[in-house]
Formats: structure tokens, sequence, C-alpha cells
């Protein structure tokens, strides 16, 4: 089993306040072979499972993804595609499974105006607390792999977790518990970057010249990688961008600007309150409604 | 499997066709992913769409469907032109050197002794063996002789050039030559192919030759009874190899042992019909058992009943007067020849082609029975729902019970898994509500009646009377006591036979009464051992429930794991694996070591499919389960409709002729069982241009998971597949609602317009596959669909009368 890591916070959203720096803790990352996923879902029912989470029954819009995108209720979600290259007479169906990337440099808590919504573990995992979301979406902007869902019920943001509860006792996450083809592997994120390596080199001697491991720069690299059958082409895989990086106008608010958050921050407190007039209620009528 | 799943990590090319492991299979797949990340294995999936498998596949090759037979005997005639044969191991493993009777013929698409009118080869006699006076086979060393099976084989599949093959299947050349050459390469002892198959070879009129057509190959290429080898069945359900072992079907009672039929009216002539005599020198001939595995099950059934004076109860067997399959029941109920139907874990008018017929049939009958865990579309056949089950209920008479049922893990027992690996499991929660087990409930209609044969007398009582039924609670017997009667046991002391070198010896005592039996070596004919299903003989032993066993251990590395569960037969894991040996004893390669001579006996990693004692000087060939202890190339009188595979059209077929003969008899199948009325109901390609495969999806389990959320939201509707250029001719785009029909019926869906799916090129007609996934229906809490069987057509293998679900003809249509 995988190592425990303790749940010390090392960023925390409009926060200026320092961190705890005792205790030594170990990075994790999962690391998702593309290679060796058949697109068998049991990740996406683990999810649901484990977080207990029941998406609504869609309907069939003509492919493979279903839910037919990430949801607040679906926080990971296979995407499919076909790429076919008729010159060289190859046809692939690529298959990724999406969700969060838990940057190293997360762009959703950059953004996040409101105190301890987004947090960032010693060990990587990025986690929204939901208690403290305003709702306001800046997540969803800051983020450049359009992971977090607003959720209609709520008004509050949702995304993978990296099961931060199963890891801080030493628990894998549970889509890597069930993957039946061991495509997903968690371990500590050293561990995860060589073993990414080794298999691109594998697939690399099985003729797949461009085998790489996804770890993007751009965002301080990934606590979720990817191995990578054409790592030179990202896009391929339903649109992963090659170079990721966090918006020009979330690193502006974040740097230069900071001391400007001080009076953004209140001003997010403020609208936090009006929010909670204005949606509160709303939660309790829908609630009322479920339990009638 | 002849292997198993753990087996398939040592294979160095993994074939995948008449299946699609990774979408049906996902767990045992990634035994698939071990053999090519750690052995460096390379995957080949041949399919008609570019599935889930070929996904992760590094070489694909379309197919027409229900062209396997030709493709595959392009593979073998390529094998046999470009030498790529482990020639030693065809010589002394299989029948090619046999001689056949020089009468037999093939002409024309039709073997010798076919019966027109009869629809069946009614005169095998010249599918046979030269015997000699001594009774055994004439053989031709040299494989010159033009009766022999070798030259016979040589001269059937020169008719499947790579041309042909490409005509037929619409492969392209260059895809089916690579393949071709990929399997090829594994005919050195170095390497070992296995294939993995499913549904996508058995659902066709020509399904079991699909699979004879691929053991072909793998003997020729020395990888039967190889790790790494062998013939793959990729089982649907997780225990659906245990319900076929303990006999699901009619043909057979547990353990495979043929039951009798109207014309075994004596003990001794169905005895004799079933006890062969060795067919070559030192065969082990092993079926010659038949006598001791049919007496001590009816000693189990019996108990003290059935003795000696009785013919061990034998006039109380049922003999068959006929067919009694799936679908020769729904003929008879449709005919209105049955009056009652109880109907176990089964959704028939779902899961048994055209369900219009099957409705009509249900409604013939008085009673209907239902036993399941789930609400099913059989138990509510009677019921409306508009255009998905568009029946008047007002004129339908039929009764119907339900006895709601636990599924499996409300209840301990044992599964049986592809790998033959018998697995005991615990009991999870109870049954919910009313419900209970199968075992309960049947236990409990046996006991009320037999109380009212005492009470009320009929016909025959005897056998119900008499059946053994000593279990702790009569009603609800334990799911131990039932393994315990299953593996067997002793009656009386087992005895050693007399040893002829000491004849005056007295006998040890192998079994002392009352014990339970290690194996099915200790059964006997003499009634002194009782046993339920020889071929699991072992699993419940004196040293207790061996299916329990959960040791990980596996000295050998090669996935034996001999102490996990109990394979049957005999904990062996791996079938015929003398031939993983050379005829001298070693080894083919000493890197998969599996068993070996060591001078005095044979051992190793796997437990002997050979008597430890029979060397390699005794002339005794590792299959033991034939007669003449070899594999058979040419299957003699067995098979349905030929011993060599042969293509033939799919009753429904998108081309004109069968390329391969001009006989309009052989077009299709023509041992194939077609009843009055299916015929004029096949479809042709005028009306119905597209060729149709029903299959399933990974997100959902038959008709199950469409009563579970999860399921239903991760593929949530009904859809068909189509490829880019018949949507393009259809003016469909990707998303559109459409109907699908064939001459039986129509169904909507949702389609989805995909690269996957290629129209090929078949003698010059573009042929347009549609694809249609299972699963949906009009019950549950997925969003309600058509059952897909309201298209396919009723009719199935000649030999095991499975269904052709995998071809057949469809037109598409904007809904």
């Amino acid at each position: 089993m995988t190592m425990q890591s303790s749940l010390d916070i090392v960023a925390r959203s409009a926060t200026t306040t320092p961190s705890p720096s005792v205790r030594q803790g170990v990075e994790v990352a999962k690391l998702i072979d593309e290679s060796k996923c058949i697109g068998c879902k049991a990740c996406q029912v683990a999810c649901s499972q484990w977080n207990e989470l029941s998406d609504d029954i869609g309907t069939n819009v003509g492919v493979y993804d279903n839910p037919s995108d990430l949801t607040d209720k679906s926080w990971t979600l296979m995407r499919f595609t076909e790429v076919e290259d008729a010159a060289k007479g190859t046809m692939e169906w690529l298959i990724r499974k999406d969700g969060c990337m838990h940057c190293a440099d997360p762009g959703c808590l950059k953004a996040c105006p409101s105190p301890g919504a987004i947090i960032q573990y010693a060990n990587g995992i990025v986690d929204f607390k939901q208690e403290n979301c305003i709702g306001c979406g800046n997540c969803v902007t800051g983020c450049p792999f359009d992971i977090p869902r607003i959720s209609k019920k709520d008004n509050k943001a949702y995304k993978c977790t990296l099961c931060s509860d199963r890891v801080s006792v030493g628990l894998e996450p549970a889509c890597v518990k069930t993957c039946p083809t061991g495509a997903i592997v968690f371990g500590k994120k050293e561990d995860m970057v060589s073993y990414g390596n080794k298999r691109a080199g594998e697939l690399k001697e099985r003729g797949f010249q461009n085998a790489g491991l996804y770890n993007p720069a751009g965002v301080g690299g990934t606590h979720v990688m990817y191995v990578l059958k054409h790592a030179d082409t990202p896009e391929k895989y339903a649109g992963l961008p090659n170079d990721p990086s966090i918006s020009p106008l979330v690193s502006l608010w974040k740097g230069t600007l900071k001391p400007l958050a001080v009076f953004a921050m209140i001003g997010a407190v403020v609208g936090g309150f009006f929010h909670y007039m204005k949606v509160g209620p709303v939660e309790e009528k829908e609630d009322e409604k479920e339990s009638a | 499997m002849t292997n198993s799943w753990n087996d398939i990590k040592n294979a160095d090319l993994v074939l995948i066709m008449g299946g699609n492991a990774a979408e049906a299979h996902p767990c045992g797949f990634k035994w698939v992913t071990e053999a090519m990340q750690h052995r460096k294995a390379k995957l080949v999936v041949v399919d008609p769409r570019f599935t889930r498998s070929a996904a992760v596949a590094d070489y694909y090759a379309p197919i027409r469907v229900g062209t396997d037979i030709a493709f595959l005997a392009g593979v073998i005639n390529y094998m046999l032109s470009n030498n790529k044969v482990h020639m030693e191991y065809v010589k002394a493993y299989t029948n090619a050197t046999y001689l056949i009777n020089p009468d037999f013929k093939f002409d024309n698409g039709l073997f010798a002794g076919y019966d027109e009118a009869k629809r069946t080869y009614a005169d095998k006699s010249t599918w046979q063996y030269v015997k000699g006076k001594d009774g055994y086979v004439e053989v031709d060393d040299t494989m010159q002789a033009p009766n022999c099976v070798w030259q016979l084989m040589k001269q059937h599949y020169a008719r499947y050039t790579p041309e042909m093959v490409t005509k037929i299947c619409g492969t392209p050349k260059d895809a089916f030559l690579k393949v071709a050459e990929m399997i090829a390469s594994t005919s050195t002892p170095d390497r070992a192919m296995t294939i993995l198959y499913a549904l996508g070879w058995t659902q066709h009129s020509v399904g079991s030759q699909n699979i004879r057509a691929m053991a072909m190959i793998q003997l020729l290429l020395g990888n039967m009874g190889r790790a790494g080898g062998g013939v793959n069945a990729l089982r649907g359900h997780a225990n659906v190899q245990g319900i076929t072992d303990q006999c699901a079907y009619a043909e057979v009672l547990p353990g495979y042992l043929s039951a009798p039929t109207d014309a075994d009216d004596t003990h001794a002539k169905y005895l004799e019909t079933r006890t062969p005599k060795p067919l070559r020198p030192g065969s082990m001939n092993f079926p010659a058992n038949f006598p001791k595995w049919s007496v001590s099950q009816r000693k189990a059934w019996f108990g003290d009943a059935a003795n000696k004076d009785n013919d061990f109860a034998y006039d109380w067997l049922p003999k068959r007067d006929g067919a009694y399959d799936v679908l020769a029941m729904f003929e008879r109920m449709f005919q209105g020849k049955m009056n009652g139907f109880i109907c176990q874990g089964f959704n028939p008018i779902a899961a048994v082609p055209n369900k219009k017929k099957l409705g009509t049939a249900l409604a013939k009958l008085k009673y209907l029975v239902i036993m399941d865990p789930l609400q099913t579309e059989t138990a509510e056949f009677w019921k409306n729902f508009g255009e998905y089950n568009n029946v008047e209920s007002e004129k339908i008479q039929t009764e119907v019970f339900r006895l709601p049922a636990s599924c499996f893990a409300e209840d301990p027992g044992t599964f049986t898994s592809s790998g033959r690996v018998i697995q005991w499991h615990g009991k999870a929660i109870d049954p919910p509500g009313e419900a209970k087990t199968d075992r309960e409930i049947m236990a409990s209609l046996f006991m009320k009646l037999r109380e009212m044969y005492a009470k009320e007398g009929g016909v025959f009582p005897e056998p119900i009377k008499a059946l053994t039924w000593a279990y702790s609670n009569p009603t609800n017997p334990a799911p131990e006591e039932v393994l315990r009667e299953i593996n067997g046991r002793a009656l009386a002391d087992v005895l050693s036979p007399p040893d002829p070198k000491n004849p005056k010896e007295p006998p040890k005592v192998l079994v002392k009464a009352g014990e339970q039996l290690p194996g099915f070596g200790l059964l006997r004919d003499d009634g002194s051992t009782a046993c339920g299903n020889w071929i699991y003989s072992g699993v419940w032993s004196q040293a207790g429930n061996n299916s329990a066993r959960r040791d990980t251990s596996d000295p050998s590395g090669l996935g034996v794991y001999q102490n996990w569960g109990f394979a049957w037969p005999a904990n062996r894991r791996i079938l015929y694996n003398r031939a993983s040996a050379s005829p001298d004893g070693k080894p083919w390669d000493p890197k998969r070591r599996q068993i070996a001579w060591n001078g005095a006996a044979w051992a190793g990693s796997d437990v002997p499919d050979i008597a430890p004692a029979l060397g390699p000087d005794s002339g005794a060939g590792p299959f033991i389960m034939t007669p003449e202890g070899t594999a058979r190339l040419f299957a003699v009188g067995l098979m349905a409709e030929g011993p060599l595979p042969e293509h033939y059209e799919p009753f429904e077929t998108p081309v004109s002729a069968n390329l391969m003969n001009t006989n309009p008899k052989a077009v299709s199948n023509p041992a194939a069982r077609v009843y009055k009325g299916d015929m004029e109901q096949f479809g042709t390609s005028k009306e119905f241009p597209y060729a149709a495969t029903t299959y399933r999806l990974t997100e959902h389990f038959h008709y199950w998971t469409k009563n579970s959320k999860i399921n239903a939201v991760t593929q949530p509707s009904q859809f068909v597949e189509i490829g880019e250029e018949l949507a393009k001719d259809k003016g469909l785009k990707n998303g559109d609602m459409v109907k699908v029909k064939s001459n039986r019926g129509e169904i909507k869906a949702t389609v989805v317009v995909t690269k996957r799916i290629k129209g090929l090129d078949c003698n010059g007609k573009k042929v347009h596959t549609v694809g249609i996934p299972i699963h949906w229906g009009f019950i549950g809490v997925a969003n309600t669909g058509h059952l897909s069987n309201t298209l396919t057509p009723f009719v199935g293998d000649a030999n095991s009368q499975t269904p052709e679900f995998k071809a057949f003809l469809v037109n598409i249509e904007k809904a």
C-alpha cells in the first residue's frame, strides 16, 4: 500500500498567514497509463461510490462519453477520441480519464477569492473546501484544464479530491483501487515519475516514438500525470492542453496586484454574505422538496 | 479455457477474435496487459468493429461478420504453404498421420453422406478412420498417403488463398497476411500464442466450427497444452462455467456425461456405446472409465435404491426423444405443445432470438414460473409497454408466478471461473424482503412434490421417492452439503485393484467407507462410491473444502497457484499439459517448464495430464480424452456439418453467394436446424442490405444492470453504431434517432456515427455493418429501450444450437 501523508496545508486561497512547515510529508501522485486503459469506466463508478455521488441518468448524444461532460456529481470521466491517419492507414481510439490534475501551481487556488475555499496539502493534493466556497466561478476560469464545476444545487464548486480522505489514512484513491488493468497507479511523486518514464521507454520500444510522460511544467508539474503514446500531441486526447499555464489575469491577481487582493478578500466576504442570503434559502427549499 | 486467466501472462502473442475481452472481461484483461508489459507480448484483434480491445492492440484487422472460418482457413493454408508448423508436435500429438476411409469426400460445399430432406448428414460412415485387424487406426508416418489427415487437410484448405480470404471477409490482403504472419510466428517451440474468444464465435450457425478451426491452428502451431497457449473461451457470467459443468442443458448429465436417448434402451447398451476402445497402442483412453462416473453419479442420486439388481437405477433416468435446447423448447411452446415453464435466473424474451415469436410462445403457456432476483421482461411479457412491448394483455391467459430469488452475494457457495477454478465465496448480506435462495425454492418445491406423490400416488413415482435427500434441513440444503455430495464419498471401503505381479497379495484399503473421495481416480462402477459430478471430485476431500483455499504462492512463477481454490479436473491448471513436453519428455520451452519426465514419473509445476508413470516409451498420447490419445485435426464423426471446418455464409448474408462453392444447398450451414416458418422469416439483402451484429458493452451486464442507477449513468440509453460512409449514404448525423429493421421487427435507437466501423469490400460489393449493443429493455432504471432480439433470427449452431446473434441483416433509416 501507499505511504500515509499528513494533512498539513501548504497553500490556502486568499490567505496570507504562513503555512506549517515542521512535518516532512511526501508528495504523492497518480499516474494514468493511457496505453493500458480500456475505457471501462470502473474508475468513474468507484469515484461515484466512494464519494457518495449519484449523477443524473442522461441520454446518449452519439458518443461513448457518459455523462457527456464532467459535472458537480461526476468528478472523473472517460473521454473517447477517434483519430484516423488516412495517409498511414492507422486508426486509434484514444481514451483519456479526465479529472483534476492537482497542479503543483494550481490556477484554481490562485484565482479563488474566498479564504480557505481551495487548499493545497503538503502531499500535493489540491482540495476544495465547499463550506468556504462562495460559488464565484473564478476557479473555473483559473483552471487550465477546465475541471471545476459549479453545482446548481448549492452553488459551490466541486472536483476530484484525489481521495484526500483515503490518502490521509494510507489508502490509494478509489479509482486506483478499482482499475482492473493496472492503468492507474499511485505512489510517491518521484516514484511515479520514474515509473512513468520507464513505461514511456517501453512504449517507444513498441513503436510509439513520441511516447512520454505528461507532467506539464507550465503549472509546476502535476500530481496526476499521464503516460501518453503521443506525448508530442496531447491535444489528440480530447483536447489535453499541450502547454497548460495559468491565465495571465490570474497570475496578475496573485502577483503584482497582490496588495489589492486584500481588498478583494474583504469584497469576497461581503459577497459571501450576500451569496449566503440569496442561495441559502434556495438550498433549504430543494432539500424540503427532496424529502417530501 | 484450456488454460487459465493467470496463464495469459505467459503468452508471446495474444489474439482476440470472436470476442472483445477488454469490453466484456475487463478484469481478466489485466493478464493481457501483464503479458504486454512484462513479456513484451503483442496483441492482435480481428473484429468487424474497432473495439475497446483494438484500442490497446498492436494490430487490428477488420472482418465481415460471420466469415471467421474463411479467415482461419486462410491462416491454416498460409501456415501449411509456408512451413510454419510445429512438425514434431503435429506428427506425435495429432491425427495428421492417420488414414481416413478412402470413400470420404468433399464436393462443392458438401461432405459425403448429406440428406437434403432432413438437412443433416445422415451417413457419416466415411468420416472415419481406417482400422486394422487389431482395432487400431492405420497410420502413414510419411504423411504422403492421399487419404491421410494431413493430405486431406492440405487439399481442403489450399482453396483458401489470401485472395479468397479477402473476397469473402473483406479484410484487406495486407492486413490478413500481417495477422497470418504474426500467428505463424508462434510455430517455434520457444513462442506461444493464446486465443481469447467468447460469444463472437459461438453465436453463429457455424459457431462450433469457428472454434474448431482455431483449435486446429493451435495444434498445428504446437500451442495446445502449453503455458501461454491454448484455446480460451472467456465465459460471460461469473459462474456460467459452473452451471455448464453441472448440466445446464439436456444433452448431458453433470460432468458432461452423455445423457441417454430413446435408442439406449438397456443399461448395457448405454454404457457400451459410451465406453470406447483404444484406437492406438498405449493410448490411455480415459473415457473408458465412463461406467465408473455414470454409476457413481446414480449412487449419489439414489443411494441404496440404485444397485446391481436394478442396473443402478438406469431406468429412472429420462431418455431424450428429441432436442431440448432453448430454441427447441420455445418452438414446442410456439406450437402449443408445452403447458408450463419454470424459468430460473433467465430472461428468455430478451435472451433468445426473435422476440415476437417468443412472446407468442409464452402467451400459449398455461403457467409461467419466474425465479429471479430482478423484475424481468419475461415476467412482464403480457403487459403492454407501448412500442416496446405492444401486446394485447386481455388476450393473454398465461398465469405468471413470481418467486423472488436471492443474488450471489446473498448466499454462500462457489463460482467456477472460465479457467475451471472452483472458488468458494461467503455471503455478504441477507436477501431482501421475501426473497429466498434458489436452493430453498427448489428444495421446498421438491419436498412438496414428494409429499404429493406419497399422498396421491401418480405415474412413475419411484425416482422422486428414492432420490437421496439427506440434508440437515430438507427444505433448505446447505451449500456445503451440496458441494460435499458433488465431490463424492466412499460408500464401502474402496480397495486397490489386484496387483498382477502379486495376485495373492490382499488388496489395500484406499479410502475408508464414509470418507470423502480424494478424486475421480478412486471412483468405482460396482456401487461402492457415490459422486455427483466426477470432474469436480477432489473439490471437498477429507482435507476439507479445497475451493476455499487462498494460498497465493506460485513457486514456478507461471501463475499456476496450485493451492488457490480447486481447478477441475484433478486441480490441473492447464489441460493437455503432457503436450508441453516433447515426445521424449523434455519441456519444449525450458523457460516455461510445466511438467517433464524425471526418469520415473511426470512431475512439475502443474498436475500432470497423464498417468504419472506412463513415460515417453509407453506410447500414450497427451490427449487422454480421445481413444487415440492424439488431438483431432480431422474430427471423424462428431461434428454435425463436417470433419473439417468449411466456410458457410450466415443464414442472412449480405453477399449473393458463398464463394467457396456453387451449390445452392451449401450457401449456409447445410446441417443447421431450421424450423418451419423460420426460414420464411429470414430476410434478403435486397430488402435488408446491411450486415448486423449484436454485442455487449463494458458498462452493462446483460439485462441486469439496467436496474442499477450507476450503470445507467455510465451508459444511459440505447444506441446503434454505423460507419461514417453509411451515415453519409443514409443522411444520418451523429446522435440522430434511427429505426433499425429486420424481417422480424424493428427497434428505435440513437445512432453513433463512428470511424471504428468501416464498409468492407467483399468481392466488389461494399458491405456496411450496423452494430447493435444489447442491454436495454422495458424494465429498469436506465432509459427504456427496445429488446435487441426483436431483430435476430431463430436459428442456431448446428451442434450446440447457440443462436446466430452475431450475423444477420437489417435496414436502417432516420426515425
